[in-house]
């Protein structure tokens, strides 16, 4: 009787080990934190978009009762340095509480440090600031012109970065521009199709806001740091830096996070102050922020404006590509602010083979909320740019979206492939994700329908849009903060396996995925396993979880780990059994000889050998545990297909997604539940995009859209059910195959409505309508009015 | 400061709060019942629903001094005797969350509406669940989820 083996895990449905922590209210998130003695911030905020403080007066703060300290932005400057940035671009000063100017209404001006949440907040209300107003400029290209306002004084015409080029025939250092080819294609058009298109601002909207405890002990002269964050090991970095402390003597600790979607990779002006002003008064002090706050303080996403043209011979072909790029970043550059829009520029092939493009991107500031990045992360909108303008050519040449996007396709066989962006495509196949998306929304019979619905009067149109994506994001050379991952494997002495990542997870079930990978690669049970993350004193070293990175490069930082500790306990198995390593098979909890699994060793008696090594195997050290930091020679480029299907009432201008199909390659799966949890989070966001949300300044600079109340989230009701599938196309890149799934949904599903909703309002001649698509747009369209 | 005595998954307990203390920071900060979270300050998130004597109630909506005199069911008390309630059962095994932060009160809400509801259909589940965000899933499988726990009720 031969005992049953244990199944391999990767590629299975394993149900998450994260959940019954978290399904019973037992998880501890940065809120949940409590230290003895733990005093309480609250941040007195700016009221107006533009100002010059004249005068903040805190003696009404100072005298409440429980109060401990209230500090103004002058006062913290006198231990606070500038917030540093991660882009090499030229940068103004940024203070993480204004000084002497507020340039967006919510900019921290004063800080309260109190007995309890309650009376923090009463304090820094009490607080009254005096303003000399300054005009504010909300509109992106009226900034441009320098009027009416200037934010920074050494940024003439608001603009951040004027302007930089990229594409083909541009240096790769950008120090030389040939235009010929661009031109060339332009003035040989058959077509030439010009759109002027907005991929507007949105709120991230973690549903945890953020948070954060900086406790120090004075002493010993050390800082602990708990953080709503993504990226543990990056804030240890900067909290160090700005104290003035080693890394050695700061732990920072992400406990569990309620999700970030980019926008906690930023390391934010309450966290620098937490940590300076604990490290001042020698205590623990905690702020959570408010949702309000959230609107206001955390960074938003997109904002980037193009002016977008495309040749083609009206056989479908694209023969050229212009895309004028001005991203509004907001009133500050934040930690990766400017590199953001270049990732739109980085993805202006998209999916096609076309033969010349010049991007251009200019970034400007505003007196709103400083831009970061969020879902997708200037990805999103390259794709919404270049798949409406397919959409628009399509229309044009009258020629079914799918033909004239297939027309354009690198083919398969062209892998790796060289853009005219500088990216190195890795693999891809995208006609079978398109040939498959097709398939599974049945097309021909979806456009029969739509045609019928449209004989009886209704307005139902269809979209489609490709998509891909640039992910597992490094190498070192992409990213200031080195862009490998890094694991450490341990096999414990009892035979039971720990095993730490430095891609800190807020939702992406790590724990899970990662432990089906080790389970395989040792053939131990699952629950022998245990996954450590978000604590850089017990995670030696981690760059964080981004840019879809967590699977493609920190699981195989894990993988290679696993391998080198297999390696060394292969070695102790050899010794004890008295076999040759390269025979021993590791499975069912057993080592044992290839063929001879009678006189299997159990796994933990291995392990205990390692610890407690009599004899010790000649050239070898006890123990079993090993670390390996993986460093990716390319980026991952995940692709795929989404179609919708939209309704549009023609008495209200409501629109309604009846159906959203969607196509994702990712690679090697490792958890095909987790990714679809994945993708319909995305599409979730894209849709929403295009759908509903949007943040909306008034002309003075106050957020209109400041509240859950104006800001419209995505509720159960506004989606119809996903249906989703998948290819496999591996990476060459890493040796799981795997290339990434979080961000995809937001790429495909975007665009897609947009074009459905023009095919259902095709009837009254509108060929774009800028998201979102705000019901009274569409009813004024309509309505004989104008998109 | 006013008295109040209210049962928190079963057990009575008294205290001396502000007028102005929130539900929702009540069970938080005095009762260290951690696992009701706070997602806004509007009442639109949800992430912070109870059961007040039996009925679906956002938590940061209602005072503490309102609640003097009630039964309250937050997440911690819904296992029973080690058991997962179903509606935990269905999220953990339909892949309900993410980073789990609305889900307490979304299970919440769903345990309200399988109460008022047992069979519900998938259009009356996203309805009973509309007073809830979430960011994470896309609410697909919260959907499956509170599905699979009425099959099993």
């Amino acid at each position: 009787m031969s005992t049953p083996v244990l199944p391999k895990l990767v590629g299975q449905r394993i149900k998450r080990r994260e959940d019954p922590r978290l399904i019973q209210g037992l998880g501890t998130y940065v809120d949940d934190v409590k230290i003895v003695g733990m005093l309480h911030m609250a941040f007195k905020r700016s009221d107006i978009a533009h100002g010059r403080i004249t005068s903040i007066d805190v003696s009404a703060a100072k005298a409440m009762d429980g109060v401990e300290a209230v500090f103004t932005g002058k006062e913290l400057a006198e231990f606070l340095a500038p917030m540093p940035i991660g882009t090499p671009f030229p940068s103004p000063e940024h203070r993480a509480v204004a000084t002497e100017v507020v340039r967006f209404t919510g900019e921290p001006v004063a800080v309260v440090v109190a007995a309890d949440r309650y009376l923090a907040r009463d304090a820094a209300d009490a607080i009254v600031v005096s303003y000399d107003p300054l005009p504010a400029v909300i509109d992106t290209e009226q900034a441009m012109t320098g009027k009416p306002t200037q934010i920074h004084k050494d940024f003439p015409n608001n603009l951040a970065l004027p302007l930089i080029p990229s594409g083909t025939g541009v240096a790769p250092d950008g120090s030389s521009m040939d235009d010929t080819a661009v031109n060339k294609a332009f003035a040989e058009a058959e077509v030439v199709i010009s759109q002027r298109m907005l991929n507007h601002r949105l709120a991230p909207s973690a549903m945890e806001p953020r948070g954060v405890v900086a406790h120090y002990e004075p002493g010993k002269g050390t800082m602990t740091i708990w953080s709503s964050t993504q990226n543990p090991h990056i804030l240890r970095t900067m909290i160090a830096a700005l104290n003035g402390m080693g890394q050695d003597q700061v732990r920072a600790i992400a406990p569990e996070v309620g999700g970030g979607f980019g926008a906690k990779i930023n390391i934010y002006a309450e966290e620098y102050v937490a940590a300076a002003v604990a490290k001042k008064l020698g205590i623990a002090v905690k702020w959570i922020e408010d949702r309000s706050e959230a609107f206001v303080a955390t960074i938003h996403g997109r904002d980037i404006l193009c002016y977008l043209d495309l040749a083609a011979k009206r056989d479908g072909t694209v023969t050229g590509l212009k895309m004028r790029l001005i991203a509004d970043i907001g009133a500050y550059n934040m930690l990766l602010t400017a590199a953001i829009p270049t990732l739109t520029m980085l993805m202006a092939n998209a999916t096609y083979n076309i033969p010349a493009i010049r991007a251009t991107l200019t970034e400007v500031f505003t007196n709103k909320t400083p831009t970061d990045a969020y879902r997708g992360a200037g990805r999103p909108e390259a794709t919404y740019f270049v798949e409406r303008g397919m959409d628009l050519l399509a229309r044009e040449l009258k020629m079914d979206p799918a033909e004239v996007r297939r027309k354009n396709f690198i083919p398969k066989d062209k892998f790796p492939f060289q853009t005219q962006m500088g990216a190195v495509y890795d693999s891809g196949d995208y006609e079978k994700a398109l040939d498959r998306a097709l398939k599974n929304a049945n097309w021909p019979e979806l456009k029969k329908q739509r045609d019928a619905a449209k004989a009886q009067g209704r307005l139902v149109g269809l979209g489609l849009a490709m998509y891909v994506e640039v992910c597992g994001i490094g190498p070192s050379a992409s990213l200031p903060t080195g862009g490998w991952e890094h694991s450490q494997v341990t096999i414990e002495r009892d035979g039971r396996i720990s095993a730490t990542t430095g891609a800190s997870p807020h939702g992406q079930g790590n724990e899970t995925t990662f432990a089906q990978m080790l389970a395989d690669q040792f053939g131990v049970p699952l629950e022998h396993i245990t996954i450590l993350h978000g604590d850089t004193s017990v995670v030696k070293q981690g760059i964080g979880t981004f840019g879809s990175r967590s699977q493609a490069v920190g699981g195989t930082a894990l993988h290679m780990a696993g391998t080198k500790v297999k390696t060394k306990m292969a070695k102790f198995a050899a010794a004890m059994m008295e076999a040759n390593e390269e025979d021993l098979v590791f499975e069912n909890g057993k080592i044992f000889v290839k063929g001879a699994p009678a006189k299997a060793k159990a796994f933990a008696e291995i392990a205990n050998y390692a610890y407690i090594p009599v004899p010790l195997p000649p050239g070898l050290e006890p123990g079993l545990s090993d670390e390996a930091f993986f460093e990716p020679t390319n980026n991952t480029y995940p692709f795929g297909c989404h179609i919708s299907m939209v309704e549009v009432d023609r008495d209200t201008g409501e629109p309604r997604l009846l159906k959203m199909v969607a196509v994702d390659d990712a690679g090697h799966l490792i958890n095909p539940l987790i990714v679809e949890g994945q993708i319909h989070g995305g599409l979730a966001q894209g849709i929403g995009q295009a759908l509903i949300e949007e943040v909306v300044y008034n002309s003075d600079g106050q957020l209109v859209t400041g509240s859950f109340m104006d800001y419209a989230l995505p509720r159960a009701t506004d989606f119809p059910r996903f249906e989703l599938d998948n290819t496999v196309t591996p990476t060459p890149v890493n040796p799981l195959g795997a290339k990434g799934c979080g961000e995809a949904g937001t790429l495909g599903s975007t665009p897609s409505i947009v074009s459905a909703t023009v095919d259902a309002l095709s009837e009254f001649g509108v060929k774009h309508i800028d998201m979102m698509l705000r019901p009274e747009k569409l009813w004024r369209i309509i309505n004989g009015g104008k998109a | 400061m006013a008295q109040v005595s209210i049962t928190v998954n079963g057990k009575v307990r008294k205290a001396n709060v502000e007028p102005r203390l929130l539900l929702a920071h009540f069970l938080r900060e005095q009762l260290n019942l951690t696992g009701t979270h706070i997602g806004c300050d509007t009442s639109q998130c949800g992430a912070c629903t109870v059961l007040i004597d039996g009925r679906s109630a956002k938590s940061c909506t209602v005072f503490a001094v309102q609640a003097d005199g009630s039964t309250i069911t937050t997440i911690e008390g819904l296992a029973k005797d080690g058991q997962l309630h179903p509606l935990q059962e269905g999220f953990w095994e339909e892949h309900g969350l993410q980073c789990g932060y609305c889900t307490p009160g979304m299970i919440m809400s769903a345990a309200n509406l399988l109460k008022e509801n047992p069979k519900p259909t998938e259009e009356q589940i996203r309805e009973g669940i509309s007073g809830n965000f979430c960011r994470c899933t896309g609410y697909q499988h919260i959907v499956n989820a509170v599905q699979y726990a009425a099959s099993k009720r």
